[in-house]
């Protein structure tokens, strides 16, 4: 697929370091849920995130647009640091996009409203332009025709579609995936998976908390696994596959690679 | 096709060797009588009950039809045409009576000359409500900006007459009374009012620009919204302040459906936007509003509507300062709305609650900020969600408006029982009749309320299902 001339703009007016983790901890209560989270993201970088259920994996990535709050460390995001500040924080979330498990799309909205909500009320674009830039992502993810309808009438793949579309429409330069396949059935994976591979393709900066192994095969730059709130291992995916240095990475791969 | 046993011989497998056709369902599950089937004679239990239920309908229904249509008395003049003894036969509802009440019913003691203007409050608000709650109709953002924001002080005017005579604002009451009348009286005003106003608004602007800082807001966008504020408040103030040539009239004149109505539609409007905003009150963060709020809900729930209206009546008036009384109407109207909004709070809450953490999150990823991810999505969904306790409210406000009878407001119900006063039209069956059209009346409207819900829901549903 050819390059999407939205996207390769934005993403090339984005400043070279996306994303920046300096020893970021986080705790629930006493449990010490991120411990000493280093991770630098470069413009343009596709990360796959993976490693066991309560890993902090999730965490890690929610942490980035503040749906979680970090308690030690320093996060800075598109040249922003995340502090307490709400303007920052919004600021933030302009700029990066998210995907989650459940979709989230809202119910009450039509497909295309879904899409031209943040625009029209956050970026304050004319209605017109943004259903135009709606229309164009939803062409991108391959479901135009289903604009008028509602998310209830919509497949799960089809909704996650969206979901991405959604997210595209306020132009991020970061996108955050967070188990965006883990919810859908087999069937319907696939065109999840190819709408994200089309997506880095065009040079979106992404960071993906997946299982999707093939995925990472296939599109990441690099592959890190999390256990237990740290990252144990990170490295680019044909030598993290083929030759895993921790015990705990080789008996993780062990049990989901067949 | 035969597929528990495999034939000896060959394998277990089995290979579909052709799409099936769908075909009709059978006769029995589709049809009328497949419906009285399933709903009627279906087992012993719903046969015995089908015969019970028949048995009450044919003990209730014929008497009732009798008492109000056949044995019923449609004219006369007095007394003497629903009187046994007089008409010769048994007498049902006397509906006479109700005709020589009719004025009294709908407008209580409104002084007749003007009527008029009751009339066309009813017309207005009938013009403006019925395209609001047509969905096809266009233009609601103007029409609803008619019926809340115009319409009530259209009212006002109308059935007050308006021209309150406004004396003073905010710095008058500081000592300053003399200037501003001085001034007022020197450009050809009544009174000092007005030049209060403006250098009030003026002034109160000014400090909310200083401090905006303070709370992290934009001194510019501040200070205009203070002005907007004020601006509107002062055409609403002009309104109610002008002379327009309308005789005065007392709201201890009001009285029959006028009052009822006016009660209910206040209530009615005001309880939801107060209970929304007491709701997302008790939910907040901050734990001042949270507190606020909850025991504002708390307190109101908490006393029966008949002691709030008793005390704001009776009581109230013993701990203001000497001379100043306030309007018992206006007491009634302010206990109910608030009584009300707190059962909405509750309403709402519980509507918010079940909004999933992953709409906020959706919002919040998108840039959303707090209060328009509030209003843009977590609302209209909460809101949807308890469309059934919103309407039991308004239903159960609506009929709650006739407890202003006990601080002597006669409502519909209290002008029908003064009307039962009337020795010209005392007969047996008067206080039935009286009481069967007082609740004809509330269930057209309560039921009226109850349909246009479930309609509201079911286009609503449609929209999204999940």
């Amino acid at each position: 697929m050819s390059a999407d001339p939205i996207l390769a703009a934005d993403v090339a007016a984005a400043p070279p370091t996306a994303i920046e983790l300096v020893s970021v901890n986080k705790w629930y209560g006493d449990f010490h849920v991120l411990r000493d989270i280093n991770l630098t993201v470069k413009r343009g970088e596709r990360i796959v995130v993976c490693g066991p259920s309560g890993s902090g994996k999730s965490t890690t990535i929610r942490c980035i647009n503040r749906l979680e709050e970090h308690q030690r460390g320093q996060i800075i995001v598109d040249g922003i640091e995340l502090t307490n500040d709400l303007k920052r924080i919004d600021e933030v979330r302009r700029e990066v996009g998210m995907v989650f498990q459940h979709f989230n799309l809202f119910p009450h909205l039509t497909i295309l409203e879904n899409c031209i909500l943040a625009p029209t009320w956050v970026r304050k674009m004319p209605r017109k332009e943004a259903e135009d830039l709606a229309m164009h992502f939803l062409t991108k993810v391959k479901i135009p025709e289903q604009a008028g309808k509602y998310p209830g009438q919509l497949s799960g793949g089809q909704q996650q579609r969206v979901a991405i579309a959604r997210a595209l429409c306020m132009r991020p330069r970061i996108m955050l995936f967070d188990e965006p396949t883990s919810a859908l059935d087999p069937e319907m994976v696939k065109e999840v998976l190819e709408t994200m591979v089309s997506l880095a393709e065009d040079g979106m900066t992404m960071l993906c908390v997946t299982h999707e192994m093939g995925f990472a095969r296939q599109v990441a730059d690099r592959v890190i696994f999390m256990d237990a709130g740290q990252i144990i291992e990170m490295n680019e995916p044909n030598a993290f596959f083929s030759n895993p240095q921790h015990e705990r990475t080789k008996l993780f791969l062990s049990q989901i690679l067949h | 096709m035969d597929v528990s046993a495999p034939p000896a011989g060959k394998p277990s497998g089995y290979v579909s060797s052709a799409m099936l056709q769908q075909q009709p369902p059978p006769v029995s599950t589709t049809g009328p009588i497949a419906w009285a089937r399933a709903h009627l004679v279906g087992s012993v239990g719903q046969v015995l009950l089908t015969l019970f239920g028949l048995w009450v309908a044919y003990v209730v229904i014929p008497p009732v039809v009798r008492f109000f249509f056949i044995d019923a008395v449609f004219t006369g003049t007095n007394r003497d045409a629903c009187l046994p003894e007089k008409v010769g036969r048994d007498v049902g509802a006397c509906w006479p009576f109700i005709w020589a009440k009719w004025n009294q019913i709908i407008y209580g003691f409104y002084p007749e000359p003007e009527r008029w203007r009751v009339n066309l409050v009813y017309a207005l608000g009938v013009v403006l409500l019925v395209p609001l709650m047509i969905q096809k109709v266009p233009g609601k953002r103007l029409n609803a900006l008619a019926f809340f924001g115009i319409y009530p002080v259209v009212a006002f005017v109308l059935l007050t007459g308006g021209d309150l005579g406004l004396r003073g604002f905010l710095l008058s009451r500081l000592g300053l009374g003399g200037v501003f009348t001085n001034i007022g009286q020197a450009i050809g005003l009544r009174s000092g009012f007005w030049p209060d106003y403006v250098v009030s608004a003026l002034l109160i602007s000014a400090i909310v620009a200083a401090v905006a800082p303070v709370f992290a807001g934009n001194r510019r966008t501040a200070g205009k919204g203070m002005l907007v504020v004020f601006a509107v408040l002062g055409v609403v103030l002009a309104a109610v302040d002008i002379p327009f040539g309308l005789t005065s009239v007392r709201t201890d004149l009001w009285g029959g459906m006028l009052v009822t109505l006016v009660i209910a539609v206040t209530g009615i409007t005001a309880s939801l936007p107060l209970g929304i905003l007491l709701a997302l009150g008790r939910r907040s963060q901050m734990p001042l509003v949270s507190i606020a709020s909850t025991a504002f809900i708390e307190f109101w729930r908490g006393v029966p509507l008949i002691t709030v209206l008793f005390f704001a009546t009776y009581m109230l008036p013993l701990f203001l300062p000497g001379g100043v009384s306030i309007d018992k109407l206006l007491l009634a109207l302010v206990g109910v709305a608030l009584f009300a909004s707190a059962y909405m709070a509750e309403v709402v809450r519980g509507g918010l609650q079940a909004i999933p953490k992953g709409q906020y999150e959706g919002a919040a990823a998108l840039g959303l900020p707090g209060g328009l991810m509030m209003r843009l999505v977590v609302m209209p969904q909460a809101l949807k969600l308890v469309i059934p306790g919103i309407v039991n409210n308004f239903i159960g406000l609506f009929k709650d408006t006739t407890l202003v009878l006990i601080v002597a407001i006669f409502d519909l119900l209290g002008a029908l029982r003064a009307a039962f006063a009337d020795a010209s039209w005392a007969t047996p069956t008067t206080v039935v009749t009286g009481f069967g059209f007082a609740g004809l009346f509330y269930f057209v409207f309560c039921f009226g309320m109850s349909r246009y819900s479930m309609a509201l829901e079911r286009r609503l549903d449609r929209n999204h299902r999940h």
